[in-house]
């Protein structure tokens, strides 16, 4: 695809979570809860007036479907605020204070007082009925390879309550994800080629890593805004896979070319979506689709001049009826039936063609078909109806969902500005300059940089460094150093490998602080343990956090043996087998060598234990 | 036309060194606006700003719709498009009415029910009329045909006894002219006070229902919503009483119906704040059903005629002991010319004996003294402990059951009734509205 004749622009957004004491409006801990809830909260939501007297068209979207939402709760892991049962705290400055330090890595300018509004939100993931936001800063920017980006915002908002269930009748969430702290940086919508896009999330990703931020599975999500000259922007929410994304981007192009396609042919077919709903119960009175002989009522409508359109892909996989019945499933039902893809799903051509003769239509024509009790049929096959009317316009702004294939699917209308008004409940709070000032003069260092640096000041391999990096582990390591003389790659691999390692055994690592870890490498360094030691050492000091270490080294057999006690132990082996010592020469030292360690693994130090072996195999030799 | 009274002022606007500013730089309110300071330049809407914030900012709508305050030092403003300050509200339509339907009087008192945001300034005003309510409400206009008023705009903390007697006096004119039921939105602080008020002053054929809000009406998950459909739906039916309907869980599912004069508001900020002290709610409001509680007797819809009896006495004091309570407060309301006095007691109805002799005093000067329980629960009995029965001795009027509340609201109204003591005592100690239960039941305790 030829991007820039296509004139595509693309912006991003990223939400991160950040790793707070405090959720933003309340004191409950910013974590997810995995055990069972202590009540359930049932709730409506309805749209209200926004501020410009205009109900906002999202909020309207979501309100025309059934809003009826139960809410999973904690005796203590939440509380009245997250349930909107009780008005919110004071905004958390230690949020606050973390996206400011972004907000200066992105070069940008922050507010001098800070107001949270209210973005109107129905879809249940907010028990209030709106997201609490507020914008921190502006006017950002970020050197690319692939040249300047400016970073539009940056917000502070609540995370949404994550969502457990969907059913016909409601939509169950847990509040425990409601209220986390978020930062929401939004780039202008300057990019014009996915590489480049990857490159800016992959940039800010880094530089949220350097701060105080959550790490893993969901608590980073990218949306983005993608557009063509010809189309419309559309939001795709939840790019959780960067890999994924040239193909996101792709098949977007491709859905909106084809829309726009499928306008000018219906333009020149002089297309019309008729008005009237035919009851057709009685054309499939016998049929043998379960699905149609299984619903109460069968109900369709005409598109005159839409035939072979509604079976045209829009993308690999999805077909502009797949664009329709995403609109009509919004009303409860499962899905369409459209006459480009019939006969199938045991509807015969019988039943087509008689279906066609009483409706009257030509070749040219379609005609969609719903089965479902008559209220939701009827309020589908209007979403139907409005869809395909909104077909004459092309591309249409949506908020879209990316699916794990690289396609999306559409979930609402894109938001407009009249979503957003003041949370009165929450008053204003200002930035101080000297706040500000003193954050930018403490700024933390990016990882790549930081990356570089411990490679050549502690002589790292580039591996290790990465890992030192990526595990957020750098603090720890520069602060157990200088108070060794042990070297520091083993120092490095020991927190970048081994503690992982048997944290994933299962041991209580936390018991590893670092004044436990610098007195288990003074053992190493004073000759007390060896290095091969430590790992079971270290399991050893998570089970018993409070005794002595060197007891503890000292009872579970790990400390070093004396070079007598190791001499007494190899001459016994080379003893044993002297028979192979006798065929095989020094070239017995491998095996021998190999039988050693095995019994002196972690009691003795191997370049002993390879001294000592060759000494007793010459002596074994020279008797 | 407008009938609303005792407006609150606005509190929005700008202070001194802003507003020089924002006048020097000709521009105002709506206006959108640039401004620009040494590093950055902003553009959008200029908005109030609420009073209690620090002078020298200025409040900015951005077209991202986000607000932020800009620190006005060194930065210079100019004028982009001049602009309105929006109207905010419902367009006025007209309402059809049905025969069919019964005939139902709404009537706004202002509080979190029938608040509105005012959107360009970001603050909660009691502005929004029971006309209001109803455009906000469109499924009401199914259940009946109705009479809206906003008979003043006031949060409820605010509200005074001389309301309840103008409240009580519209509502009698609504049922004379033919109301099958009037519901009254009111803000849910001083709910109880009113519902106790409207129980005494009217003896009412048809349900006269008091509701209000948690979460404010501007919200997508109001409770108003399901407050006010239930409360219609309870004005329509057969309980002739004055009744309190609010959230009965924190759940949107249903609404309890309790006695004007046994309801406290016992959560500050929960939607299920309301419960019924020492009795049990009159009926629960489930979807389209009133599930009557058949342990409870009321009186049903046409059952008494309708009768207004609006003298209160407003010179009625409130205090509430604590250890460390001292003389001076009694004197005082004695000093003042306080016709009455609700004492909340602690336990059963104490206050320490040293507060005995400024009792006494009370009752020398024909002050009737009245005391009720700060636990709320449970019945007064000051014959247990000899400082109750010094009490007695100084002619001490019992609450009963009544909570502090009710009590105090019941003195005004017997007050006005009446200045002899023994006629008052008598008042007091007869139960008028359901307000005194002659015996205490297991079962009403923290429900």
């Amino acid at each position: 695809m030829d991007f820039d004749k296509l004139g595509l622009k693309m912006g991003l957004e990223i939400h991160q979570q950040l790793n707070t004491m405090h959720k933003l409006f309340c004191p409950c801990k910013t974590e997810l809860i995995d055990k069972d809830y202590d009540n359930i909260i049932k709730r409506n939501l309805r749209p209200t007036q926004s501020e410009l007297g205009e109900i906002d068209r999202a909020a309207y979207a979501e309100s025309i479907q059934k809003l009826n939402f139960k809410y999973e709760s904690y005796n203590s892991e939440t509380c009245l605020v997250e349930c909107d049962d009780e008005p919110p705290y004071s905004l958390n400055e230690e949020a606050l204070e973390i996206s400011i330090i972004i907000g200066e890595l992105l070069n940008m300018h922050i507010v001098d007082e800070f107001h949270t509004m209210r973005k109107q939100v129905i879809d249940g993931s907010n028990t209030g009925g709106f997201q609490r936001t507020g914008l921190v800063a502006t006017n950002g920017h970020l050197d690319t390879p692939y040249g300047k980006v400016i970073i539009e915002s940056l917000g502070l908002e609540e995370d949404a309550c994550r969502r457990i269930e969907t059913t016909d009748d409601f939509t169950e969430f847990r509040l425990d994800r409601l209220g986390i702290p978020l930062a929401e940086i939004t780039t202008d919508p300057s990019m014009h080629h996915p590489e480049q896009v990857r490159e800016v999330a992959y940039m800010i990703g880094q530089i949220l890593r350097s701060t105080n931020v959550k790490r893993g599975l969901g608590t980073i999500r990218q949306d983005v805004n993608i557009s063509i000259e010809k189309g419309a922007r559309v939001e795709i929410k939840g790019v959780q896979n960067l890999d994924l994304f040239n193909k996101i981007v792709e098949n977007e192009i491709q859905r909106q070319l084809t829309l726009i396609e499928i306008k000018d042919e219906l333009k020149s077919r002089n297309a019309k979506v008729i008005e009237e709903i035919y009851d057709l119960d009685e054309i499939f009175e016998n049929t043998e689709s379960k699905i149609l002989s299984s619903a109460e009522s069968i109900k369709g409508i005409v598109l005159k001049g839409f035939g072979g359109l509604i079976g045209k892909e829009v993308q690999k996989g999805r077909r502009f009826g797949t664009e329709i019945a995403s609109y009509a499933k919004k009303r409860g039902v499962s899905g369409i039936f459209h006459t480009d893809e019939l006969p199938a799903y045991g509807i015969s051509s019988n039943e087509v063609e008689k279906l066609k003769k009483s409706l009257n239509l030509d070749e040219n024509d379609a005609i969609i078909i719903v089965a479902h009790n008559e209220k939701i049929a009827i309020s589908a096959l209007e979403e139907v109806k409005k869809r395909a009317n909104l077909a004459f316009k092309g591309v249409l702004e949506e908020t879209r969902k990316a699916l794990e294939d690289g396609n999306t699917e559409y979930m609402r209308p894109l938001p407009t500005a009249n979503r957003m008004y003041l949370e009165t409940d929450i008053p204003s709070f200002k930035i101080e300059k000297k706040l500000v000032k003193s954050i930018k003069d403490n700024l933390p260092e990016l990882p790549d940089v930081k990356k570089e640096r411990i490679i050549n000041e502690y002589k790292l391999s580039e591996d290790l460094a990465n890992q030192i990096v990526k595990k957020g582990i750098c603090d720890d390591f520069e602060c157990i150093i200088p108070s060794l003389k042990l070297d520091s790659i083993t120092i490095a691999s020991v927190l970048a490998y081994d503690i992982p390692e048997i944290k994933r055994e299962g041991h209580n690592t936390y018991n590893l602080d670092n004044n436990k870890l610098i007195s288990i490498f003074s053992l190493v360094e004073n000759g007390k343990i060896s290095k091969d030691a430590i790992s079971n050492l270290m399991i050893k000091v998570c089970e018993s956090p409070n005794s002595n270490i060197e007891k503890i080294a000292e009872d579970n057999n790990l400390t070093l043996l004396s070079e007598d006690k190791v001499i007494e132990i190899i001459s016994e082996i080379v003893k044993n087998n002297a028979k192979m010592i006798e065929e095989r020469k020094m070239s017995a030292m491998g095996p021998l060598m190999g039988m050693s360690m095995k019994k002196l693994k972690g009691k003795a130090d191997g370049s002993l234990v390879n001294k000592v072996v060759k000494d007793e195999i010459q002596k074994q030799l020279n008797t | 036309m407008d009938k609303r009274k005792y407006l609150i002022g606005d509190l929005m606007s700008y202070k001194k060194i802003s507003k020089y500013f924002l006048d020097n730089s000709n521009v105002s309110v709506g206006d959108t606006i640039t401004i620009t300071k040494t590093d950055i330049e902003y553009k959008g809407i200029l908005l109030d700003r609420n009073d209690n914030s620090e002078d020298g900012y200025i409040v900015l709508k951005l077209d991202s719709g986000y607000n932020i305050g800009i620190n006005i030092e060194n930065s210079e403003v100019n004028l982009v498009e001049k602009g309105n300050k929006p109207k905010i509200g419902y367009d006025n339509k007209q309402i059809a009415k049905s025969d069919k339907k019964e005939n139902i009087s709404i009537i706004s008192t202002g509080g979190t029910v029938s608040s509105i945001i005012d959107y360009k300034t970001g603050a909660v005003h009691p502005a929004f009329t029971a006309e209001d309510l109803l455009k906000a409400n469109p499924e009401l206009l199914d259940l009946a045909n109705y009479e809206v008023k906003a008979l003043y705009n006031i949060l409820s903390e605010n509200m005074k006894p001389e309301y309840w007697v103008e409240a009580s006096k519209s509502i009698a004119d609504d049922i004379s002219s033919g109301s099958d039921g009037v519901v009254v939105a009111h803000g849910t602080d001083t709910l109880h006070y009113t519902s106790a008020a409207l129980s005494f002053m009217l003896e009412t054929p048809v349900p006269i229902v008091i509701t209000g809000a948690q979460r404010s009406s501007d919200r997508p998950s109001t409770d108003a919503s399901l407050n006010l459909i239930n409360s219609v739906k309870v004005a329509k039916s057969n309980i002739g009483e004055v009744v309190v309907c609010m959230h009965e869980t924190l759940d949107d599912s249903s609404c309890l119906v309790h006695q004007g004069t046994k309801v406290r508001k016992m959560h500050t900020s929960r939607r299920d704040t309301f419960r019924s002290i020492n009795t049990e709610p009159i009926a629960t409001v489930k979807n389209d059903n009133i599930i009557i509680n058949s342990d409870y007797s009321y009186f049903k819809r046409g059952k008494r005629d309708l009768r207004l009896n609006n003298d209160i006495e407003y010179k009625v004091g409130y205090i509430k002991s604590f250890p460390g309570i001292t003389n001076e407060l009694i004197d005082y309301h004695i000093d003042k010319g306080y016709k009455g006095i609700l004492i909340e007691g602690t336990g059963l109805g104490h206050i320490p004996d040293y507060i005995v002799d400024s009792i006494k005093r009370a009752k020398e000067e024909n002050i009737a003294i009245v005391m009720s329980s700060q636990c709320l629960y449970g019945r007064v009995n000051m014959n247990v402990y000899s400082t109750g029965r010094k009490l007695v001795d100084a002619d001490i009027i019992s609450g009963e059951d009544m909570t502090p509340e009710t009590a105090y609201v019941k003195l005004c109204w017997v007050l006005g009734q009446s200045n002899q003591i023994n006629e008052v005592k008598e008042l007091m100690n007869k139960n008028i509205a359901g307000e005194i239960s002659s015996k205490s039941s297991v079962k009403n305790f923290l429900n």
